[in-house]
């Protein structure tokens, strides 16, 4: 177990918090915020620009963050671009490799576990360009599954855009063998990898993909960065989406030319203390390791689906998730009835369609309640939650619901 | 969990278990206006009649959690029967009561003033809001 853990979170030291939210953000521990604190103390001055030394330090800081991440998921520097986040990373995928590349009849796969973040974006492309947007039937259990990949993959499939792990369900796309079928096929891959970066090991060389994008605040990290990786020969062949300082070469009256990637994406100043803050977080997850993690999330997931279990007039959507996540409902009630009780006894649970509208429909349900665990959660967190939807269920049955 | 008893318990459960003026009209003479609350789903559509000046009905169909559906209830009940500009008077202090804002407690808000409870609940807040909201819509659309 991950004994002590809670100490290094400063907002659980402060009051009393079952904090079960972590797919929406993940809680700051206190390495990230000193590393934050550090950039603004010590060197708080734009990069790439200044030549004296502060500058030259903040530059030094910002250039070793990113080779930390691209270290992390075994990419090379140059193929790692800060971004906003998640969001901002997949827009740019569809702006760019989607602008240059789809054109009228072509096929993008997508699926209805997606994040809107990774359905927007390509319906957008897909509408201006007449291409198809082509979904992947879901398995009953709401997976996607290979052979349902195949079926939908034409010699029209141009890009696929799935993710890794979805954020309401908890399920692991099979996405090393979805990327090496979508390859013989010629097309490329963009993953979403916010929810499945904080919880296992990715290694983008293993997985072949050519596209992979998660955010910081879902790992420890800051908000406001994230991080697109693509392939190098990708990356260089795509023309930029935004314009402006320090992503230019040469600029002249009428034409201007580009840094190569992955600095022809960094358009302005970009997110230094978020970026030098994001690479302490990756620190911080590889001093606890991955193998704790999983071991840890997989205790508690355990411990509180066997909970929920045991209460009458709770559904759970999920009970087969291979990570942290638990998507249910107490039967009859709005989710946002529900949230409000565990929030009266200090329970954080998010309540919704948590930006994936189209899962929420295919459930057939208005909106669900869902947990999510990190390694800040304990047996004890476990109980709190499990007493409370009890006490819940009961409360909202004897009121008339 | 005595904060959300006490919000529930009174006049809540009442209107959404049964809803007064419930379901919309096809009927041209009425007002309409559509919120969506696009973060929980809260769905709700409220439909006005004025006829010299008063507020002759008002009906509301939705879908949404407890707080939002039953303030439409309890919106349309209260409503119905006043002056265009007292309804606006009655919409704003309610709006100003459950967001924590300056209001003027002489106006009797009946059933509404339940509502108060959701100050506790800053989250639930819009919950009870967008009813409401759209009421105000449908008054202002009629004077345009
Ligand atoms: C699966 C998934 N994709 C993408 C995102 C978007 O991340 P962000 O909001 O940090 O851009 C999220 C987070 O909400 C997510 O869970």
């Amino acid at each position: 177990m991950m004994q002590g853990r809670k100490k290094d979170f400063p907002i659980l030291n402060k009051q009393p918090l079952v904090y079960l939210d972590t797919a929406a953000s993940s809680l700051t521990p206190n390495a990230v915020i000193n590393k934050l604190n550090e950039y603004y103390k010590d060197y708080p001055v734009n990069v790439h620009r200044g030549v004296y030394k502060l500058s030259y330090q903040a530059t030094e800081a910002y250039h070793a963050a990113r080779q930390t991440i691209a270290d992390f998921i075994n990419a090379s520097f140059d193929e790692v671009i800060f971004t906003r986040g998640a969001s901002s990373a997949l827009n740019l995928v569809a702006l760019s490799y989607g602008e240059q590349y789809i054109n009228a009849g072509d096929e993008i796969i997508v699926s209805e576990l997606e994040h809107h973040s990774h359905i927007l974006p390509w319906q957008q492309i897909a509408k201006r360009k007449n291409a198809k947007l082509v979904y992947i039937p879901l398995s009953k259990e709401g997976r996607i599954t290979v052979e349902a990949f195949q079926s939908v993959l034409s010699n029209r499939t141009k890009v696929v855009a799935l993710t890794y792990v979805s954020n309401v369900m908890g399920y692991i796309t099979p996405i090393k063998e979805i990327i090496e079928i979508a390859h013989q096929k010629g097309a490329v891959v963009s993953v979403d990898a916010a929810q499945a970066a904080p919880h296992m090991q990715l290694d983008v060389k293993a997985l072949n993909c050519d596209f992979l994008a998660f955010s910081a605040h879902k790992m420890f990290g800051p908000t406001g960065v994230g991080i697109l990786y693509g392939k190098s020969a990708l990356l260089q062949a795509m023309p930029p989406v935004e314009y402006g300082g320090d992503m230019n070469d040469n600029v002249d009256l009428y034409d201007g030319d580009w840094k190569d990637a992955p600095y022809k994406f960094e358009a302005g100043t970009p997110p230094i203390a978020e970026a030098i803050g994001f690479a302490e977080a990756v620190r911080y997850i590889q001093s606890v390791g991955f193998d704790a993690i999983i071991k840890h999330e997989q205790g508690l997931r355990k411990q509180a689906i066997e909970g929920l279990e045991a209460i009458d007039g709770i559904t759970v959507y999920n009970k087969e998730a291979e990570t942290g996540i638990i998507n249910f409902n107490l039967d009859g009630v709005h989710p946002h009835d529900v949230v409000s009780f565990f929030d009266e006894d200090h329970i954080a649970l998010r309540a919704g369609h948590h930006c994936a509208q189209l899962l929420i429909k295919w459930l057939k349900v208005p909106a669900t309640l869902r947990a999510s665990f990190y390694i800040y959660n304990d047996a004890s967190d476990i109980e709190t939650f499990i007493d409370s939807a009890k006490r819940a269920r009961s409360f909202f049955s004897e009121i008339g619901f | 969990m005595h904060q959300l008893e006490t919000l529930y318990r009174q006049i809540i459960m009442d209107h959404y278990k049964n809803p007064r003026n419930k379901g919309l009209l096809e009927d041209d003479s009425y007002i309409k206006e559509h919120i969506k609350n696009p973060s929980c789903g809260d769905d709700i559509t409220i439909q006005t009649r004025i006829e010299n000046g008063r507020v002759k009905d008002v009906r509301h169909d939705g879908s949404g959690c407890s707080i939002c559906c039953s303030s439409a209830s309890v919106l349309s009940t209260l409503v119905k029967g006043k002056s265009v500009e007292e309804a606006n008077t009655y919409t704003k202090n309610y709006l100003n009561m459950i967001m924590k804002q300056p209001f003027d407690e002489t106006i009797d808000l009946e059933d509404a003033l339940a509502y108060q409870g959701v100050t506790k609940f800053p989250a639930r807040v819009k919950c009870a809001s967008i009813a409401w909201k759209a009421f105000e819509a449908t008054l202002k659309k009629a004077s345009e």
